[in-house]
């Protein structure tokens, strides 16, 4: 199947990584964990922009930026500088942001995506290092505000601003790029993904062929998606009335699930780039060797491993390569139990009530599933109680052993007697027949079989009346 | 060539006015800058490295310790516009 893509919708988007897991902003020492703080406390006078006061670059997030750049497969730069991008507006202290222009720290990487027909290259433009500027908050509503705070905490937080090229072809392939680029990024172990504002979207669309519209504003993946899908419905039927798409910057009303236009007078996009004269340039290809050396094992590489490694399904393999806690606790469980039965149950039950309850994998215990599978595979108990057990864990706590006692989840003796009538009958097809025939004495050997299996824990007479039954059913 | 409209457009983005007497004779100085940046222009440079920083230096990097922030009283003390820990600005569109 091909996808032919039939509006011409070609999608690039720029994604701000804020990596949080530095312990310090990217020019000065001012500690990264705000989140839960007072306004205004993480602040010195770099961060806030004070005359006289001087930027010295935090060496890890030079080395968090390389990082990026090698996972996402872009080639890094020799060497490279600092640039001041010039703009009023209260969020930016100094009057001008530090980032990086003609010579970004990555450029032309790839992300392979689950695109709408088959794997799909999605080209990087660049990866490129700047400074978050501080968040302003609106008092009141929108329309009747009184004024706007101005929180400086976040000013100067490390931002990897990520540029893909325009190759997405539809709101969905865009949301998996983001899936993807979120997945790679949380290997890395460079950011807290969940932490507010940790990753934000800017999204170019356009249809036909025509002009690009440039989407911000956009606060989830989800938003993402919607955002895009509004927008392309907005471009088709504006073309479909004769209208002209035109290059412009379009605002996401999350609440309406509508884009507006920004009206931006032109003036703002007059940056008046300039090399930073506070900061020298910066020689890192040498460190490149080394920085390899701590990439871990990546999303696509290790869902191969896992095919062939432990023999479950493509399918499995994916599920649970996604998200690198989910990965570490498939392969700790599958260190226990046959491997492909921990991917049933981690891949297929275990995510599905997680997803369900909106929680994730650090809810749940692998000493607890490993249980759970035990009891299902020694047919102790049935696959629905160890689902029924994976609930309960997970609403009410308790562990495995307790619930199935508490719950009266062990298979009842009745069970195991059917089973093991059920086997004898399939093994002995000559007796079964012979019975039929009208010789009764072959069906001691049946009930022989049956008490055999249940190491004589089934009642005899019980057993042959079993048989009996199910030879004439 | 800098006109006086440039120089409003300049002043407007640097947010500092600039009256109609003051933009004829910033225009003049600014375009003989310009003129001086065009003999430069005329120098052959084939071969030469770009220069970003007058200092021939390179890697000048910090360790990722986390240093004291200064107090948030210490912080607001430059303006009376503050509430709740935050810097006040006028309502932003």
């Amino acid at each position: 199947m091909v996808y032919d893509n039939p509006d011409g919708v070609r999608i690039g988007l720029e994604v701000h990584v804020q990596l949080n897991k530095l312990n310090t902003k990217l020019f000065c020492g001012c500690s990264t964990d705000y989140h839960d703080d007072e306004p205004n406390t993480h602040v010195c006078p770099v961060c806030l922009g004070l005359p006289g006061s001087l930027p010295v670059i935090n060496e890890k997030a030079v080395d968090f930026a390389m990082k990026i750049g090698l996972a996402l497969n872009c080639e890094i730069v020799g060497q490279t500088q600092f640039h001041r991008k010039n703009y009023y507006y209260p969020d930016l202290p100094k009057g001008f942001q530090t980032t990086q222009y003609d010579y970004p720290i990555a450029s032309r990487g790839k992300v392979i995506i689950e695109g709408e027909d088959g794997e799909r290259v999605i080209g990087v433009t660049r990866a490129h290092m700047e400074e978050d500027p501080g968040r302003l908050q609106h008092i009141g509503s929108i329309e009747k505000s009184k004024g706007t705070f101005i929180n400086y905490n976040r000013s100067g937080m490390t931002l990897i601003e990520i540029v893909s090229d325009p190759d997405m072809r539809s709101p969905k392939e865009a949301r998996r790029y983001l899936d993807k680029l979120r997945s790679i990024l949380d290997y890395l172990d460079v950011f807290n993904g969940d932490l507010e504002g940790a990753m934000r979207v800017d999204a170019n669309v356009s249809v036909f062929g025509g002009d690009r519209v440039e989407v911000k504003n956009i606060s989830s993946f989800k938003g993402a998606e919607r955002a895009l899908l509004y927008e392309i419905m907005r471009q088709k039927n504006h073309i479909r009335r004769g209208g002209k798409i035109v290059l412009e910057t379009r605002h996401f009303d999350e609440a309406r699930g509508v884009t507006i236009s920004m009206r931006t007078k032109e003036e703002e996009h007059d940056y008046r780039y300039f090399p930073e004269p506070d900061l020298v340039p910066m020689r890192v290809a040498d460190k490149v060797p080394d920085i390899l050396k701590t990439l871990p094992e990546l999303p696509d590489a290790k869902r191969e491993r896992f095919n062939s490694q432990y023999g479950i399904a493509d399918m499995h393999a994916r599920a649970l390569t996604i998200q690198i806690k989910v990965a570490n606790f498939y392969e700790e469980v599958a260190a226990e139990v046959d491997p492909k039965d921990a991917a049933v149950w981690v891949a297929d039950i275990l995510k599905g009530e997680l997803n369900y309850r909106d929680t994730d994998v650090d809810a749940f215990k692998v000493d607890d599933i490993v249980e759970i599978i035990s009891l299902v595979k020694q047919d102790k108990i049935t696959e629905q109680s160890g689902v029924q057990i994976i609930r309960t864990i997970l609403d009410e706590g308790g562990k495995p052993q307790d619930i199935v006692v508490s719950k009266g989840l062990l298979k009842v003796e009745d069970d195991i007697v059917a089973k093991a009538v059920e086997e004898a009958i399939t093994e002995s097809p000559e007796a079964v027949a012979d019975y039929l025939a009208g010789k009764e004495k072959s069906l001691n050997f049946i009930v022989g079989k049956v008490m055999q299996k249940t190491k004589g824990r089934a009642d005899a007479r019980e057993a042959r009346e079993k048989v009996l039954a199910m030879i004439n059913k | 060539m800098i006109t006086k409209e440039k120089v409003e457009h300049i002043g407007w983005l640097a947010r500092i006015e600039i009256d109609e007497k003051e933009s004829d004779a910033y225009a003049e100085k600014l375009n003989s800058v310009l003129d001086y940046f065009g003999q430069l222009d005329e120098v052959d440079t084939d071969g030469v490295e770009p220069t970003y920083h007058v200092m021939d230096v390179v890697n000048v990097f910090r360790k990722d310790e986390v240093r004291e922030s200064l107090p948030q009283e210490e912080v607001l003390a430059n303006t009376e516009h503050r509430q709740e820990g935050n810097f006040k600005a006028p309502r932003i569109m």
